[in-house]
């Protein structure tokens, strides 16, 4: 009767998990790349880079923010806009209205210690009921948008008005650039694996967050930090890549790392950047970065490392991460774990987790 | 213990006749009750699958105020505002008779039940430029030959629609950034668009409208169900009565070797209570074969009234077993209770003298007459000072009981009559002196021929009379050809241009929503043109109305507003631009909500905003089928924007026909039961008439002689229970239509009334109790004469 099964298969395929094999021959969904434009290396162009590129398949605007309410918890807030394209983009008039081969996502999540609610927002591209501009910056999906606040003359990117609500919780959250952009990889160029998949990729992890969340418990004023990431490609993982744990790094004393481990049969491919104070990356070789779950937690009948050990030994860096909220499952179309962590050991700080892929 | 129980139950082995009679009552009280129990419970679970399937039938839409077309900027505005809603694009395919419907599959509410299902490789067909048409199996074989996209089928959608993304949809109709509809998620918060976009308004579920036209006919159904299971009650009554009363020398026995009392009504209670799980159980199997020969006809009601499938095979739902067994047992113990209660208090010592179980005093007779009058005029000052649908209930339901308790008076004042007018000698005093000596013994089977013969008449009456209206209605309200509905006003220049030559008549009919005291109406703008003032179904009107109305001066108010806002003729009714008086009601069955009709120039001029895109269409009757073909040639005109006259009578009217047919088949059942009733009641008389008649006997009259008599004083009291039924049937009529109707509906039916279907009736009323009677009278007529005899050997 419903559709969203099939939408899940459809996004999961072109966007986050394009080696779920069984369905490789989807209409126009294969492995390939057929006919979409493909990551180079090229420097970053802002603002054209913050808006949309429909040549290429997927493309997301990824925010997390670690947060403290007033009550003085921790509290988690995400607000990410996905968008795939069935098929490249055929010029003139027929990429126009509801021809258009854009699909658009949105998922939207606070996390408490007790509480992990989230909701999720489907639209066609070509209409308007979801869409990216670069100039002025503008993100939306229905009512939940991510808006430039910027002065004339700045980044678009450096200011943002963050909102997004459901039936249960809301939040509206007000970010400003504390650093610079920082492009991951090389330049902004970031391989996804050792055959030299690879996607654009580059991160505002600078922003001081001031707002408000709406819990059902009520209102709660927070301050804290957040993360933007801006990733865009055609093909991102190997065929035999079944999915990633990704980490995103607030070190108390104003250093940030983003890291992830691509998981295949073998070993699994990791990637790291080291991101200095001042906004300084340093792209860290594959395999540098050292990550081993040390306990799993079943949420939604699968079993998730929710605890982790990192280790970047040419940084002096071990720590333990723990979550807070390990039932932080994302039941969406494409499900997957994402939530606020805090880490320990050679040093401290707050940060985000990601983990797809977990059946 | 055992024993006792043991003893009990033979008296059952040694008349197994008797347990039949009691068993068979039980059951088929249970089943007409729990049959339709079973069918109006499977017709409200399909009225909301109805509603369901239809086009986000079920949904509440957002529409724009003044009827114009909805944009793709429409529904972007509203989703960026946070309102789920999902657009849908309608239109018919040029060139074909293919209704397609354009769904946007991500915003889509689950509940509009519609959109690819199924196999997983749906969805992203679906989003294929090709596309792909969900088909009902029937359509995919119709259109096998085109060059349409490939094909999905999916046998719960309507033979005739396409679905398919919006996309293709819109492309196939042309349609571009224009909607058709904007439905709203069920969980949608409450709000007005109207601050979204200007113009926008929030149009409820409307899908309720038509249900309710089908509550009169569940309130049938019911009322017969309830009706056939109190006869029934009569014949339980009988049977266990008679059981006592034979089994009274037994109870006596085994209280005098030491039963109690108490263990004793135990005992009794015991064997009612299994006896009547036994007979629930059948009753329920039997109630199941009632409802699921029923149901399709009702399953046919409803498909016509919706046009949507609704499965004619029942669904078995727990609580109606449950409620169908617990009706029979306490059904069971309410008609055990008086035999129980004697037998609790049976004198131990008390000569075992058997005597006619339910023979009453005169005094009694008198006592239930006068108690039965009190009932009847508690019935006429109901209906003179109650109010609401509960009093209507009361006024039948004291009415009827009224009655019943009445009939034994009335047939002994009769039977006395008839001696008087009929004087015919000796046997012929007699005749009439046994009938009204008889009376007590048979009363309570009269009361359920006259129930089952008044209920009859009553819900026939009305049946027939909503049938004849609604007809005579249906005439007079669908005067035009052709009624068609544009998509916008240019389509309505170039339609109307090309129709001017080729119709008699083009009637515009334009409306818009307002606030009719206090409760959501509609205001009709009509021309003034002969076709109305002529035809219109005018219930009450000034001389001048048409005039007042053309002029602008006055409105007609339908009968639902006239009498739920308590107008009368004069009254001045507010609305958009001024308050008009009312200048005249008319009749409008089926339509729940308030409307008034104002002429063409007023509504201009009151609602500037409203496009007039619907027509009546006067042509030529032969004409209007090859008309409908042009216009679907010539504009591509969905096949929904155009209903003929004729089709809408037809299908009208064979839902009438559906109703009726399920109606007949129960008048039929409950006369049955009735029949049943009298049998079992002949059945317990039968022997303790022996004494009575065997003076006769002995006094020369030949057995046939006696049997004859028998048989004929059978006949005379059901044809004088027919006599009293018919006024009390049309009493019983005037209530449901003139008190519980306007209650419930809001409309009041004129009443027909059928002399014809009375004498059928009557006919098959005697003929049900002459098939009764005809068994005890054989065995009488074949009785042995000895035992004649051993009633003087046995005389006291």
């Amino acid at each position: 009767m419903n559709a969203r099964p099939f939408l899940a298969i459809l996004v999961l395929l072109a966007t986050l998990l394009p080696a779920a094999a069984p369905a490789q021959g989807f209409a126009g969904l294969g492995s390939e790349a057929r006919g979409f434009a493909l990551p180079e290396q090229r420097p970053l162009n802002f603002p054209a880079d913050h808006g949309a590129h429909p040549d290429f398949r997927i493309e997301w605007w990824y925010l997390t923010a670690v947060l403290t309410g007033a009550d003085g918890a921790d509290y988690g807030a995400q607000w990410t806009l996905f968008r795939t394209a069935l098929r490249p983009e055929a010029p003139g008039p027929q990429a126009q209205g509801w021809d258009s081969p854009q699909l658009w996502m949105g998922h939207a999540a606070v996390t408490s210690a007790t509480d992990h609610l989230a909701a999720e927002r489907l639209a066609r591209g070509g209409v308007g009921q979801a869409g990216v501009t670069a100039t002025p910056f503008a993100a939306w999906i229905d009512d939940w948008t991510m808006t430039s606040e910027a002065q004339p003359g700045t980044d678009g990117l450096s200011a943002l008005r963050v909102s997004a609500s459901d039936g249960a919780f809301g939040y509206s959250l007000r970010l400003t650039a504390e650093g610079p952009l920082v492009a991951q990889g090389e330049a902004g160029y970031s391989v996804k694996s050792a055959q030299g998949q690879a996607s654009h990729y580059y991160s505002q992890p600078f922003y001081r967050v001031e707002g408000t969340l709406r819990l059902p418990q009520g209102e709660v004023a927070v301050t804290g930090q957040a993360w933007l990431d801006r990733e865009w490609s055609s093909q991102p993982l190997g065929a035999d890549q079944t999915g990633w744990d990704w980490f995103s790094l607030n070190f108390d004393d104003g250093a940030r790392l983003m890291g992830f481990r691509l998981r295949d049969g073998g070993a699994g491919f990791t990637s790291a950047t080291w991101i200095a104070p001042d906004g300084t990356p340093t792209t860290l070789p594959p395999g540098a970065l050292r990550v081993t779950p040390l306990a799993t937690t079943r949420v939604a009948g699968r079993e998730v490392p929710v605890d982790w050990r990192l280790e970047l030994p040419e940084r002096g860096v071990d720590l333990r991460l723990a979550p807070l909220n390990p039932r932080a499952w994302m039941e969406v179309s494409v499900p997957y774990w994402e939530g606020p962590i805090r880490f320990s050991g050679s040093h401290s700080g707050r940060g985000y987790l990601e983990m797809t892929g977990y059946e | 213990m055992r024993v006792a129980f043991g003893a009990l139950l033979s008296h059952w082995r040694r008349h197994p006749l008797q347990l039949a009679t009691l068993l068979l009552g039980l059951a088929l009280a249970t089943a007409l009750w729990s049959g339709v129990q079973a069918i109006n419970a499977e017709a409200r679970a399909s009225y909301d699958r109805a509603a369901g399937a239809l086009t986000g039938g079920g949904l509440d839409r957002i529409v724009r105020g003044d009827g114009g077309s909805l944009t793709t900027d429409d529904f972007v505005a509203l989703r960026r505002a946070g309102w789920p809603v999902s657009p849908l694009v309608e239109g018919r395919l040029a060139g074909s008779d293919l209704q397609l419907i354009g769904i946007e599959p991500l915003t889509l509410p689950r509940e509009a039940a519609l959109g690819p299902k199924g196999n997983g490789a749906a969805l992203p067909d679906f989003l294929t430029p090709e596309g792909r048409l969900l088909v009902h199996p029937e359509t995919a074989a119709r259109l096998a030959d085109t060059d349409l996209p490939p094909r999905i089928v999916d046998a719960s959608l309507q033979p005739g629609t396409a679905v398919t993304d919006i996309a293709l949809a819109a492309r196939l109709l042309g349609m571009g950034r224009q909607i058709t509809a904007l439905i709203l998620a069920p969980d949608a918060p409450p709000g007005d668009p109207g601050q979204v976009v200007p113009g926008l308004e929030r149009r409820a579920a409307s899908s309720g409208d038509l249900a309710r036209l089908t509550d009169s006919f569940h309130l049938n159904l019911t009322a017969f169900g309830l009706l056939a299971f109190v006869v029934g009650l009569f014949i339980v009554h009988a049977a266990i009565g008679l059981a006592f009363e034979q089994r009274r020398p037994m109870l006596r026995t085994l209280r005098a070797l030491g039963v109690s009392a108490r263990a004793l009504t135990a005992l009794l209670l015991v064997e009612v209570v299994g006896l009547s799980l036994l007979a629930g159980v059948l009753g329920l199997a039997l109630g199941y074969l009632v409802a699921a020969m029923l149901l399709p006809d009702v399953a046919a009601t409803l498909r016509g009234l919706y046009g949507a499938d609704v499965p004619g095979t029942l669904s078995l739902r727990p609580i109606w077993w449950l409620s169908g067994l617990g009706i029979a047992v306490a059904g069971a113990l309410l008609a055990a209770g008086q035999g129980l209660w004697q037998a609790a208090r049976l004198p131990l010592l008390a000569l075992a003298q058997p005597r006619a179980w339910a023979r009453a005093s005169a005094a009694r007779q008198r006592a239930m007459a006068v108690a039965g009058a009190a009932l009847m005029a508690a019935a006429g000052v109901l209906v003179l000072t109650g109010g609401g649908l509960w009093a209507g209930f009361g006024v039948l339901a004291t009415l009827l009981l009224g009655a019943a308790l009445m009939l034994p008076a009335a047939l002994a004042g009769l039977a006395a009559l008839a001696s008087r007018v009929f004087p015919g000698g000796a046997v012929s005093d007699w005749f009439w002196a046994d009938t009204r000596q008889q009376l007590p013994g048979l009363s309570l089977a009269l009361m359920a021929l006259l129930l089952a013969l008044a209920a009859n008449i009553g819900v026939g009456t009305m049946v027939s009379s909503f049938r004849s209206t609604f007809t005579g209605w249906l005439d007079q309200r669908l005067a035009s050809e052709l009624y068609l509905t544009l998509r916008n006003e240019e389509e309505e220049a170039s339609v109307s241009a090309w129709l001017a030559q080729r119709t008699e008549a083009i009637l515009p009919i334009a409306d818009a929503e307002v606030v009719l005291g206090g409760r959501p109406g509609e205001v009709y703008g009509v021309a003034d043109h002969p076709t109305y003032r002529q035809n219109w179904p005018m219930l009450t009107a000034l001389p001048s109305a048409w005039d007042d109305v053309a002029a602008g001066r006055g409105i007609l108010a339908n009968e639902q507003f006239f009498r739920s806002a308590d107008l009368a003729l004069g009254s001045q009714v507010a609305l958009p631009g001024g308050a008009l008086p009312v200048v005249g009601v008319y009749s409008d069955y089926g339509n729940p909500r308030p409307q008034v009709l104002i002429g063409t120039a007023a509504f201009e001029q009151r609602f500037p905003d409203v496009p007039v895109v619907r027509f009546g269409l006067r042509v030529d009757p032969t004409r209007a089928e090859a008309l409908k073909a042009d216009l679907q040639a010539t504009f591509g005109l969905p096949a929904s924007a155009m209903v003929d006259q004729s089709a809408i009578k037809a299908l009208s009217l064979e839902i009438f026909e559906r109703t009726f047919a399920v109606t007949a088949a129960l008048n039929v059942l409950t006369l049955g039961v009735a029949a049943i009733a009298i049998l079992s009641s002949l059945l317990t008389l039968a022997g303790l008439r022996l004494p009575q008649l065997a003076p006769l006997w002995a006094m020369g009259l030949t057995r046939r002689r006696l049997a004859g008599m028998e048989l004929l004083r059978l006949l005379v009291l059901a044809a004088l229970t027919w006599v009293l039924a018919v006024p009390l049937g049309l009493a019983l009529a005037w209530v449901l239509l003139a008190v519980v109707n306007v209650e419930a509906f809001g409309w009041r039916l004129p009443m027909h009334v059928f002399p014809a279907d009375w004498l059928r009736l009557g006919a098959l009323a005697v003929l049900a109790a002459g098939l009764a009677a005809l068994f005890p009278a054989l065995r009488l007529a074949r009785i042995a004469p000895t035992r004649l005899l051993k009633v003087f050997a046995d005389e006291r």
